[in-house]
């Protein structure tokens, strides 16, 4: 009925949404999406190290991400800078430095527009093995660091003193995001990703009140974009990743339905 | 080394600074088992400063901490919870521990707030969310309590109630609390070891044997001494010149 791409398509889609469920609500938790935006646009600098050096793509953008996100750690200690300055130095340099050496790179073809705003014609079964391993073991960390990390989301200092090690906690959950983006960039496009962080967990938390419902909405959240999304670029012939976040949105824009409701009932 | 004379926590001449300014220098003090010592002194005299140094909150300090227990419960001073993330109070309370439901639910109803359990903490009033603090850190049965104004914005009645609580918990659960506190009332009633701080130990003691002190005096007025000496017939000791008692 559909062609083997589109059920490739289809299968990573639903992978990279499990994943981004979790990870979007400790985003939006941690006010971290400007962050998440940072490392994204990373992203093309690891791409076109990973053509220069005929090397893995996700590992390249996976290491190249982890490395910005390292700089700006050491940025924010030595500077006097705010955090979303530098952030937005980051994020646009490393855009600019990684379009530039794609312009270098006159030897290869790119689809510019695929980078950026995702592909499903290019995702291949190396990529579904990538985005399953890959989010089978980013789901698996994060379920061992779950317990600090969202203790230090509520309180640092809680954290801190009753042992719990939120530093390390942090650290770690900096890598998983490197390595969401590195997985999802072919689906989503490394201009959007945030946007399939974000969006179906700002859905889940108009319908939630606790954490645990918040995460398994975001994930159903997630589901219904890819579905939904995937279904109207086969149909409308438009690129993977806006179709996907336009979804999430119209996901998002319903459920402030449920809360106008919500506000009615208590009054 | 621990247990020999019950020590959980013992800090060593330490200090601590921030943008080159000493926030506190030179404090020692030690919490034992079953003892209930109290922070004192003006704002900005490091009484929070001292507490999470001894916590390990802070870690680039000058001097010791000794720390003979990981099972610590805490109730910071200012906490506030984000509006994106949704908690209840039942969620909150196993925020740093894995504890059975029959735990929270005795925490919850010794600080009287058992029925706001399915509450979400955003929708609590200051005093509410004050006795949620307190349960949450005496829910996990810590052996040292750190406590920071554990009953700031509770009305009058309930401060009086959880701070007999408190007494109570370090008797129940034999832990010792590092007690910050303002009110110089609840010093004289429920502890054992006051040290008054003023950027360094100014002195400590007793609850008695502060409230005579001089720079005590200096530092919060003839009145509040007498607060807090109110049961001691007065005049019936000197002073030497170095703040020390001498009994008549």
């Amino acid at each position: 009925m559909f062609d083997d791409f589109f059920i490739r398509a289809l299968i990573a889609g639903i992978g990279i949404a499990f994943v981004t469920g979790p990870l979007g609500c400790f985003v939006v938790w941690r006010r971290l999406s400007y962050f998440g935006d940072t490392l994204a646009h990373s992203a093309l600098l690891g791409v076109t190290i990973a053509y220069t050096l005929e090397f893995n793509i996700a590992v390249s953008i996976f290491i190249t991400s982890s490395i910005i996100a390292l700089i700006l750690v050491k940025l924010e200690k030595k500077t006097n800078l705010p955090g979303d300055a530098l952030l937005g130095l980051l994020a646009h340099s490393s855009l600019a430095v990684g379009l530039v050496a794609i312009g270098f790179l006159t030897f290869i073809r790119f689809d510019i527009m695929g980078l950026l705003f995702g592909d499903i014609l290019a995702v291949t079964t190396d990529d579904l093995l990538t985005i399953w391993i890959g989010g089978a073991l980013i789901l698996l960390v994060l379920r061992f660091i779950w317990k600090p990390l969202f203790a230090s989301t509520v309180n640092y200092e809680l954290a801190e003193a009753e042992g719990l090690n939120p530093d390390r906690a942090k650290a770690i959950f900096t890598i998983l995001m490197a390595a969401i983006i590195a997985i999802s960039i072919k689906m989503v496009g490394l201009l959007l990703i945030t946007g399939m962080l974000i969006i179906p967990t700002a859905m889940a938390r108009n319908l939630s009140d606790n954490p645990q419902k918040m995460v398994i909405f975001s994930i159903i959240g997630g589901l219904l974009s890819v579905f939904i999304g995937l279904f109207s670029s086969l149909e409308f012939n438009t690129p993977s990743g806006p179709s996907i976040v336009a979804a999430a949105l119209v996901l998002f824009i319903l459920s402030l339905f449920k809360i106008k409701q919500t506000i009615q009932l208590k009054n | 080394m621990s247990i020999e004379n019950n020590i959980l926590v013992k800090l060593n001449e330490v200090g601590f600074q921030q943008n080159k300014k000493w926030l506190v220098k030179g404090v020692s003090l030690q919490v034992e088992r079953g003892k209930i010592v109290t922070l004192i002194g003006p704002n900005g005299s490091g009484k929070s400063t001292t507490a999470k140094i001894a916590l390990g909150i802070y870690k680039n300090i000058e001097g010791q901490v000794e720390k003979f227990t990981n099972n610590i419960g805490y109730v910071p001073q200012k906490i506030s919870i984000d509006w994106t993330l949704p908690l209840r109070v039942k969620d909150f309370m196993l925020l740093t521990d894995n504890l059975k439901d029959d735990s929270l639910d005795e925490a919850l109803t010794l600080t009287g707030v058992k029925h706001l359990k399915d509450k979400n903490l955003g929708n609590l009033s200051g005093g509410e969310f004050q006795r949620v603090l307190l349960a949450r850190a005496i829910s996990k049965k810590p052996e040292l309590l750190v406590l920071d104004e554990p009953v700031q914005g509770v009305d009058f009645t309930g401060e009086i109630a959880l701070y007999e609580l408190i007494k109570k918990i370090s008797e129940k659960l034999n832990c010792g609390i590092l007690l910050i506190s303002h009110d110089l009332h609840t010093v004289m009633t429920a502890t054992d070891h006051v040290v008054c701080l003023n950027g360094h130990v100014c002195c400590s003691g007793s609850p008695k044997d502060v409230a005579r002190n001089n720079e005590y005096k200096a530092l919060f007025g003839e009145q509040a001494s007498q607060t807090l000496s109110v049961y001691e017939h007065k005049h019936d000791h000197e002073h030497s010149n170095d703040g020390e008692i001498k009994k008549n």
